[in-house]
């Protein structure tokens, strides 16, 4: 293996992010500050200020000016970034779904908070779980090396020439945003070569081909054109594998659509987006100690949904439990949950599963809480049922 | 100064066969702006009567690249736009010098659309701003806007026993643009064509945001046969309805005075959102109507004293 790696330097999720997008050098970056994602704003536009970039920064007014500032600089064939977290995204949401069916790789880092109200700046799910049907791909990291490499590795998920979708690659506010990893960076020579040149088919600024973007769409065709969306979308799922292929080759990090510990031959299982996954391992670790049959399973994208993956994955467990940080109020619970047990519905295989709903407004999720998770499931194995299909993990009664 | 034989001469940018009605302003004037330079351009729009009118896919009537992207963000759509332009340029990708437009109707950018506009032009990007402006949500069917007139009747403000119909005079966003301090902002009518393509050649020339609001008539909306469209137009001139100032460089100037101002009763007349006002109980309306408009002219020509250099 070639060192393509440096040495571990200590930054935060957000430091990570920014670092990875001064290395892409997009061409224009329109963003506005939002807590917990203004660190990425705040170190890029140093960057800016310092030419350690060539790129075009447009500080917008608000979230809905950035995202269709981005959408505009993307149209016209600009390798377009921004940024967001929970309000902000919020704010953005109605040019969200343009972005996506205008086709325009647009790629968003998003550190993930909870949606107001009541305001709250801390981490949970909310905010991109809310914009889970809106056409975005979305990738949940549970590290900051993770964010890090996973932002370089969107921008060529996003303008794959049979993708064309945008990309949202999420972290958890504070916990990973503002928490100091070390982080090993990569060769900003063998960056510059793996996201290598945006060549767009269609621009605004080809003026000799005019191009007319975002027309009328009325009763006969935009059922197709959503069609079209969708198919790109499960078509992701078949293209990716050869993206993952050579960025392990290129960068040594081997990537997947889920990422799962101790599985194999677990016979209890949580299943949990972003950094609740480590404190999931570390549980593990113990419980396996105590010779419990513990295991995890980490989706790291959400979209496309990674059915088949998820099924093969939990092909050996009795019990499934799944962790949302996101309530959806009288729902089937969690949107993980009630999509993983969806899943499971079609499948040959038939776990118990149950959902737990947690660390909303950044509550703290402990390794108790973890262990209580184990212990419930235990005892369901035992007992052939889970006590509650949905459950509250650290809140007061 | 524009010449119309010339100006004959130049290809159509905006084709025929769109949707717009018979008589409608916005064709007129996106046709006059779009002659104004001979630079290549990239257009957008706001949601509204322009973009449903001439982009119903699979057709376009747009034969210059064109965005529409939504209601309220025509503005910061196109701040994208031009600074990929410069971001490109930069880079030696792209060598062609390229003019920038978005247009948005009154509802887009009195209202829904003020934020995105202001940032656009605080932020000093090198476009061109169109309001091609007829007073009211038109293509939702006449709700009012901040650019309804007072006095109109509209689907939203309507008259009724209680009610003159919209009873705010209507917003001066010349002036609240005037406050971003751009390098050329002015007010034009269609009838007025040279006036009008005139400005237009200031604002693509200008270093930094321009912008024109521009009255644009709506024979559905305003309720007026289709044919007298631009005399409407020409009226909105005379009356003082809609005075043609031009604040270049923070000076401000009149481009055409009428020698007498027609009382706006003649206006008012012409259309039908206003019939309703032709009633006893009504005419203190009327007046009040003249005396913003007197009162809006007066200080007009005194920021056009106060701006004006000495030559």
């Amino acid at each position: 293996m070639v060192q393509t790696k440096s040495k571990r330097i200590p930054l935060t999720g957000d430091q990570a992010v920014a670092t990875a997008m001064k290395q892409i050098d997009p061409d224009v970056v329109a963003v506005y500050p939002i807590t917990p994602q203004t660190e990425i704003v705040m170190y890029f536009a140093n960057y800016v200020a310092n030419g350690q970039v060539s790129t075009e920064m447009i500080p917008v007014e608000s979230e809905h000016s950035a995202m269709s500032a981005c959408v505009g600089a993307s149209a016209a064939g600009a390798r377009t970034m921004t940024a967001t977290s929970a309000n902000g995204l919020a704010l953005m949401w109605e040019i969200v779904y343009i972005a996506a069916s205008l086709r325009l790789p647009i790629v968003m880092p998003v550190v993930n908070r909870a949606l107001s109200g009541p305001i709250n700046i801390h981490c949970d799910h909310s905010d991109t779980m809310g914009a889970r049907d809106s056409g975005w791909i979305q990738i949940y990291c549970e590290s900051g090396q993770e964010v890090y490499e996973n932002t370089i590795l969107a921008v060529r998920i996003a303008e794959h020439k049979d993708i064309l979708l945008p990309i949202m690659i999420c972290q958890d506010g504070f916990i990973t945003s503002h928490a100091v990893e070390g982080i090993e960076l990569l060769e900003d020579k063998l960056v510059k070569e793996f996201v290598g040149e945006y060549k767009p088919a269609h621009s605004l600024l080809d003026v000799e081909n005019p191009v007319t973007y975002g027309p009328l769409d009325l009763q006969d065709y935009y059922f197709e054109h959503k069609r079209q969306q969708s198919e790109s979308m499960k078509g992701v799922l078949k293209i990716l594998p050869e993206l993952f292929k050579e960025f392990e080759k290129t960068f040594g990090t081997k990537y997947d659509f889920i990422d799962t510990y101790k599985l194999e031959d677990a016979e209890v299982a949580i299943v949990a987006l972003s950094s609740t996954a480590g404190t999931a391992r570390g549980v593990i670790d113990e419980l396996r100690a105590e010779g419990v049959k513990a295991g995890l399973l980490r989706p790291r994208f959400f979209r496309p949904f990674p059915r088949e993956k998820i099924i093969q994955a939990l092909k050996n467990v009795k019990v499934v439990g799944v962790l949302d940080r996101c309530e959806s109020f009288s729902a089937e619970g969690g949107p993980l949950y009630t999509e993983i047990k969806a899943a499971l519905y079609d499948s040959d295989i038939k776990p118990l599963v149950t959902n737990y709903i947690y660390g909303l407004g950044g509550r703290d999720v402990f390794p108790e809480d973890i262990k209580k998770v184990y212990s419930d499931l235990g005892a369901a194995l035992k007992n052939k049922k889970v006590s509650n299909p949905i459950n509250y993990l650290g809140s007061r009664e | 100064m524009a010449n119309i034989k010339e100006l004959a001469k130049i290809p159509e940018r905006l084709s025929g066969g769109h949707r717009l009605c018979a008589g409608c302003g916005a064709s007129i004037i996106v046709r006059q702006i779009l002659m104004a330079t001979k630079d290549y351009v990239v257009a957008s729009s706001a949601t509204g009567c322009l973009e449903v009118a001439t982009t119903i896919y699979p057709y376009t009537a747009w034969k210059i690249p064109f965005i529409h992207n939504a209601f309220e963000n025509s503005a910061a759509t196109m701040s994208g736009v031009e600074t990929a332009y410069n971001a490109l340029k930069k880079k030696g990708k792209i060598t062609k010098e390229i003019k920038f437009v978005a247009f948005g109707g009154d509802g887009g950018t009195y209202d829904i659309g003020l934020q995105s506009l202001s940032g656009a032009l605080e932020r000093g990007h090198k476009f061109v701003y169109v309001c091609y402006n007829n007073e009211a949500y038109m293509n939702t069917g006449t709700q009012r806007s901040g650019a309804t007139p007072k006095g109109a009747s509209t689907t939203t403000a309507p008259h009724g026993k209680e009610s003159h119909g919209k009873h705010q005079f209507k917003k001066d966003l010349t002036s609240i643009v005037a406050a971003h301090r751009i390098p050329y902002m002015a007010q034009a009518s269609a009838s007025n064509w040279n006036d009008l393509v005139t400005k237009s050649e200031k604002a693509f020339a200008a270093d930094g945001p321009a912008f024109l609001n521009i009255i644009s008539t709506c024979p559905r909306g305003w309720r007026f046969s289709e044919e007298k469209s631009v005399e409407i137009s020409k009226l909105a001139v005379e009356t003082g309805a809609w005075p043609l100032i031009e604040i270049e460089n923070g000076v401000w100037r009149f481009t055409y005075k009428p020698k007498q101002r027609k009382p706006m009763i003649e206006w008012l007349k012409s259309q039908g959102r206003f019939s309703h006002l032709f009633t006893e109980e009504n005419k203190s309306i009327i007046d009040e109507i003249q005396k913003g408009v007197d009162e809006n002219w007066a200080r007009l020509e005194n920021l056009c004293n106060s701006t004006c250099k000495v030559a």
